[in-house]
């Protein structure tokens, strides 16, 4: 029985031949992550070990992005904390307020992530660069300072599931409303511990951002991770940011799989996660008549140029519909710097929405648009879990950026088709 | 590395909230948590729990939040080891990492009752059911785990390489 794709990943970062599901290993980290709520309890773990030393000063990451720049003194004592560690102990990739972002957005921007990398970070959506063709996961503060001492971190090997994919996505749907109708059809616990792995000939027509925000959401389907095999656009990706070495890992014609799944991406409907759960998921034909009072587009899973570019060209030359906040904030200062280029801030600032630096903000109701209790939100982010956004009897409303800002027009959930 | 106790058992999905309920999060000290373990299904687990017992539960042992105090709760109440059928990830993650030896043995769960007298064998993942006389199989921890389980947690198990 041969190996799926994660599982080569896994076996030769634990110097094995090969690894069976449910087999626990050890293996070399490329990549250890941490934000500025997570790092400080691993920091506190690290110095109870004792070393002086992490790992290796580059494969350490600690992005300070969920409630920066700074909300409140506690924010600011926390980042202070982290902020002296890695000066103390070198770490190379830590970023600053004016050169950082959301670090699901970051670190694949910054290189730091290439094609076979095993990586684990201190969050839980560092499955998100699975869409490189690396095994990536979220795990605890405990794991990561152990990661940050040995390099190493003890893994059970998972199972997997595969989702082929065909066809061609329609104009006004995307990554976004794949991965929602996924979680729609195997829940939020459809892919428990397992690899969610995309495969077939639908892939090439899916662009790395979509890549992105589909393994952005494993998670919510309680996946340990989602990986996309490598192609031209990820090799073209990984030349324009990176230099580290790469390796591409395919899985085994003959790799067993607990579940198949065939999806059609001409069949995807514009979809729409209901609250209180990523699998409440309605097309947008179903969605009916749902008043908002703000929205929400960015975040690691949807703070990405094209999912800007898409907002600002609904938006553009419009008026936001009076009474609706629109809070736009980009994943990274790059991608800031490049909408500002490109006119879109403009666009979006004249049609009446506001345009944040790069945090986490309001996404897990940080800071920078927290709901009023009975208030409503429709949002490219990935959780509308209760209380996520503010008040716990608040609600979100979870979507692709082109529903979020055809929203944005009407004051109500509203299907792009028919604004554009 | 060999334990034995006798066994307290749950059903499917015990979740964090009720192996330790958030109105005790105030505190992070074992002791203090391990007072009040289990006690929203088992108002008696805390009275009879002895040094070295065993919880056996079924399906999704520990789903919920991923609070590291509900492990920390069970290691501090003297449980030694915990059976399930399946555990939630995080949860299983972290029992690990904080030194709590956790196995999966659908076969076990089905075979052991409440109150049954149990030795479990890390080495080999021999299960054995002393009261009734049987022996089930889990998967045997890999030595670097089981170094991890002997070293009370991932923490002081990597302190020894490296200091
Ligand atoms: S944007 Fe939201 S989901 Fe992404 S890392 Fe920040 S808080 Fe987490």
């Amino acid at each position: 029985m041969g190996m799926t794709m994660t599982q080569k990943i896994l076996a030769a970062h634990a110097g094995l031949e090969k690894v069976v599901a449910g087999q626990l290993i050890e293996a070399n980290l490329d990549l250890v992550l941490g934000n500025d709520v997570t790092t400080p309890v691993a920091v506190k773990e690290f110095k109870k070990i004792g070393v002086d030393k992490v790992f290796d000063k580059k494969k350490v990451a600690i992005v300070p992005d969920h409630f920066t720049p700074n909300k409140d003194i506690k924010a600011a004592e926390q980042c202070k904390y982290i902020r002296e560690f890695a000066r103390d102990k070198e770490i190379e990739n830590y970023f600053e307020v004016g050169e950082m972002g959301i670090e699901h957005a970051l670190i694949p921007e910054k290189g730091l992530v290439v094609p076979g990398d095993v990586v684990i970070g201190a969050d839980s959506h560092t499955c998100t660069y699975g869409a490189l063709g690396a095994f990536s996961t979220g795990i605890g503060s405990t794991d990561m300072a152990a990661g940050m001492a040995t390099g190493k971190a003890w893994f059970k090997v998972p199972s997997a599931i595969k989702f082929v994919l065909k066809g061609k996505m329609n104009k006004w749907v995307s990554g976004k409303d794949v991965i929602l109708h996924i979680i729609g059809m195997i829940g939020v616990d459809g892919a428990l511990y397992k690899s969610m792995e995309f495969v077939g000939e639908g892939i090439s027509n899916l662009s790395m951002d979509d890549r992105f925000t589909i393994a952005n959401m494993a998670i919510e389907a309680g996946a340990k991770n989602g990986i996309f095999p490598v192609d031209e656009k990820t090799i073209a990706y990984v030349k324009e940011h990176s230099t580290k070495e790469y390796k591409v890992y395919e899985a085994d014609e003959d790799a067993e799989y607990d579940a198949v799944y065939e999806i059609d991406l001409s069949k995807i409907r514009p979809t729409v996660a209901f609250p209180h759960l990523p699998e409440n998921t309605r097309t947008i034909d179903e969605v009916g008549d749902i008043k908002i009072d703000q929205v929400v587009i960015g975040s690691c899973t949807n703070g990405r140029m094209e999912d800007l570019r898409v907002a600002a060209s609904i938006l553009r030359g419009k008026k936001v519909a009076k009474g609706v906040r629109v809070i736009v904030f980009p994943g990274t200062q790059n991608i800031y710097l490049q909408a500002l280029k490109e006119g879109l801030v403009a666009d979006m600032v004249e049609a009446g929405a506001v345009f944040s630096t790069p945090t986490c903000g309001p996404c897990l109701g940080g800071h920078m648009g927290i709901l009023a209790k009975g208030e409503r939100a429709i949002a490219t982010t990935n959780r509308n879990f209760v209380g996520r956004m503010g008040h716990p009897e608040s609600e979100v409303y979870l979507a692709s950026p082109a529903v979020a800002a055809a929203s944005a027009l009407t004051g109500k959930i509203t299907n792009p088709e028919n604004i554009a | 590395m060999k334990v034995k106790g006798r066994v307290f058992k749950y059903g499917d999905n015990v979740d964090t909230d009720v192996i330790i309920p958030a109105r005790y999060l105030n505190t992070s000290d074992p002791q203090e948590l391990a007072k009040h373990c289990m006690e929203d299904i088992d108002i008696n687990f805390v009275k009879e729990v002895k040094q070295g017992d065993i919880i056996v539960a079924d399906k999704n042992f520990g789903c919920g939040s991923s609070r590291e105090h509900a492990p920390i709760a069970i290691k501090a109440s003297g449980i030694s080891c915990v059976i399930a059928s399946t555990f939630a990830r995080i949860f299983y993650r972290n029992a690990i990492n904080i030194g709590l030896p956790i196995l999966e043995c659908e076969e076990a769960v089905k075979g052991i009752d409440a109150g049954d007298e149990v030795e479990i064998d890390f080495s080999t993942g021999t299960i054995k059911n002393i009261t009734k006389n049987e022996t089930y199989q889990a998967q045997a921890f890999p030595e670097f785990m089981q170094k991890i389980i002997e070293s009370d947690g991932l923490i002081k198990y990597i302190q020894k390489d490296l200091v």
